[in-house]
């Protein structure tokens, strides 16, 4: 018996709507990101997350709506991140079905919030997200500091915090769990920062999923045996019908990476 | 009608809970499924079910602070043998004590202490999470048709401390993280599992479909 690496698709949300298309065959509504978390389900997907990208303040309440109706079908583990702030935020999604939360900006900007969160409900539903590039800001960092620098506001802003140092006072912090996603990997289809992932997975004792640029199923694997990740997640190859859920975890297992195949 | 509550005190995804106990309460028949805080209600039910995530000592500070509750429960499950199921944290407090940051007395109901997982192999992460098999030592009504061992289905974990039972008895089901970790405990009417029925897909239906069965 192992503990099986996780395969986790990511739903980007605005509004309550999927933003980038989800083309699977039988959804009546592919828009709705409740649709396609039951068609994540029956497929065998491991987990689900969803990121809330919706930017106006009124739009965020669709999120709840949206957490809660999955809930009803979906008996899976469900991550939710984006605008993530406030106790009052991670209490409301708790209650509409969610079991874990993704932290950004938050995390950055007061990392006692991270300390306060996991107090309260405790480290396993605390997920950091460790949104990194490479680094642009010299003159920050220990004596161990790593290549890459931890970016805010969609990779567009660093911060200059040390992206391996963040992680590790995240997890002291009380994170349970880090999301670690490769900024310029993200969206380019050329495989995960490998030498990030690994580096963050193996200073760290909490496991690392990770995130940004998957394109092929040997990135999923390489993710794990490179990377020392201990779950993946991808978005468009997913949505877009390029690979099922089934292709990735068959390719994976035939590959050397145990997964679970409860589903096929 | 029969009457199952899930006891909502401050600390658990009630939700998930109860919408998995909804669907497993269609499929069984006249079940009515109620999150309630109330040890009135308790007192009424059926079956019931305590839920609980975060750490013992919070999740018992939780449980005592709901006047009457602790009262209530062990009225109806042990003097009144009406059937118990408790989930993650709400099976550890079913333990003598809890050895998470401090020691907590639990309800004391399965002997044996909550200890911290200590994987042989290093490199394993801490918390225990995600999908793994589990090994059925002791055949149960709960674990009935859900298959087991490394080719069996998945149930999810997510726990950096387990049960250790004091007696083999009481030791229902386990799985394997760097070394035995506790997965499923019991005695008479009382059934607690590590993992998240109400999060692990066929497993964790099956296991639900068949607490609301249960007749110990």
């Amino acid at each position: 018996m192992t503990l099986k690496t996780r395969l986790i698709p990511c739903l980007d949300v605005m509004g309550g709507r999927v933003v980038k298309g989800v083309q699977f065959v039988d959804l009546r509504d592919a828009g709705d990101p409740v649709e396609a978390a039951m068609a994540y389900d029956a497929a065998g997907a491991d987990e689900l997350t969803f990121l809330d990208i919706t930017a106006s303040h009124e739009g965020r309440d669709t999120i709840f709506d949206v957490v809660a109706r999955t809930a009803e079908h979906c008996f899976m583990p469900v991550t939710v991140g984006g605008g993530v702030r406030t106790i009052e935020d991670i209490r409301k999604l708790l209650l509409a079905g969610a079991d874990k939360v993704a932290i950004n900006s938050a995390a950055v900007n007061d990392p006692d919030f991270i300390s306060r969160a996991a107090d309260k409900f405790g480290n396993q539903c605390i997920v950091v997200s460790v949104d990194a590039k490479q680094r642009l800001t010299e003159r920050v960092g220990g004596d161990n500091r790593s290549e890459w620098e931890i970016f805010t506001h969609g990779g567009r802003k660093p911060s200059g915090l040390d992206a391996v140092e963040f992680a590790c006072r995240m997890v002291e912090r009380g994170a349970g769990e880090l999301l670690v996603t490769s900024m310029d990997r993200d969206g380019t289809k050329s495989g995960f920062d490998l030498k990030l992932t690994r580096a963050i997975a193996d200073a760290v004792e909490v496991p690392v999923i990770a995130s940004g640029g998957v394109g092929s199923l040997q990135d999923l694997v390489d993710g794990v045996t490179e990377g020392h990740a201990s779950a993946v997640l991808a978005a468009s190859i997913f949505h877009f019908g390029t690979f099922t859920i089934p292709q990735a975890k068959q390719y994976m297992r035939e590959h050397g990476v145990a997964v679970r195949m409860d589903a096929a | 009608m029969s009457l199952v509550t899930i006891i909502d005190y401050g600390a658990g995804n009630l939700h998930s809970a109860a919408k998995a106990f909804e669907r497993m309460a269609a499929v069984v028949g006249d079940i009515t499924v109620e999150v309630t805080a109330d040890p009135e209600r308790v007192r009424q039910a059926d079956r019931i079910m305590l839920p609980g995530v975060g750490a013992f000592a919070d999740c018992k500070a939780g449980l005592d602070a709901v006047s009457g509750m602790v009262e209530a429960l062990d009225e109806k499950v042990i003097r009144g043998g009406t059937p118990f199921l408790g989930v993650c944290v709400g099976m550890q407090l079913l333990a003598s004590e809890g050895r998470e940051k401090v020691v907590t007395p639990g309800l004391g109901w399965i002997p044996g202490a909550v200890q911290k997982i200590t994987p042989s192999d290093p490199s394993l992460k801490i918390p225990h999470m995600g999908w793994n098999t589990i090994s059925v030592t002791r055949p149960h009504a709960l674990l009935a048709g859900i298959p087991d061992g490394p080719d069996g289905l998945h149930a999810y974990f997510v726990h950096s401390y387990h049960l250790v039972t004091d007696s083999d008895d009481t030791l229902l089901a386990t799985t394997d993280y760097g070394g035995t970790v506790t997965a499923c405990v019991g005695r008479d009417n009382i059934f607690g599992t590590q993992f998240h029925p109400e999060k692990s897909q066929a497993l964790g239906l099956k296991l639900i479909e068949n607490f609301l069965r249960w007749t110990p």
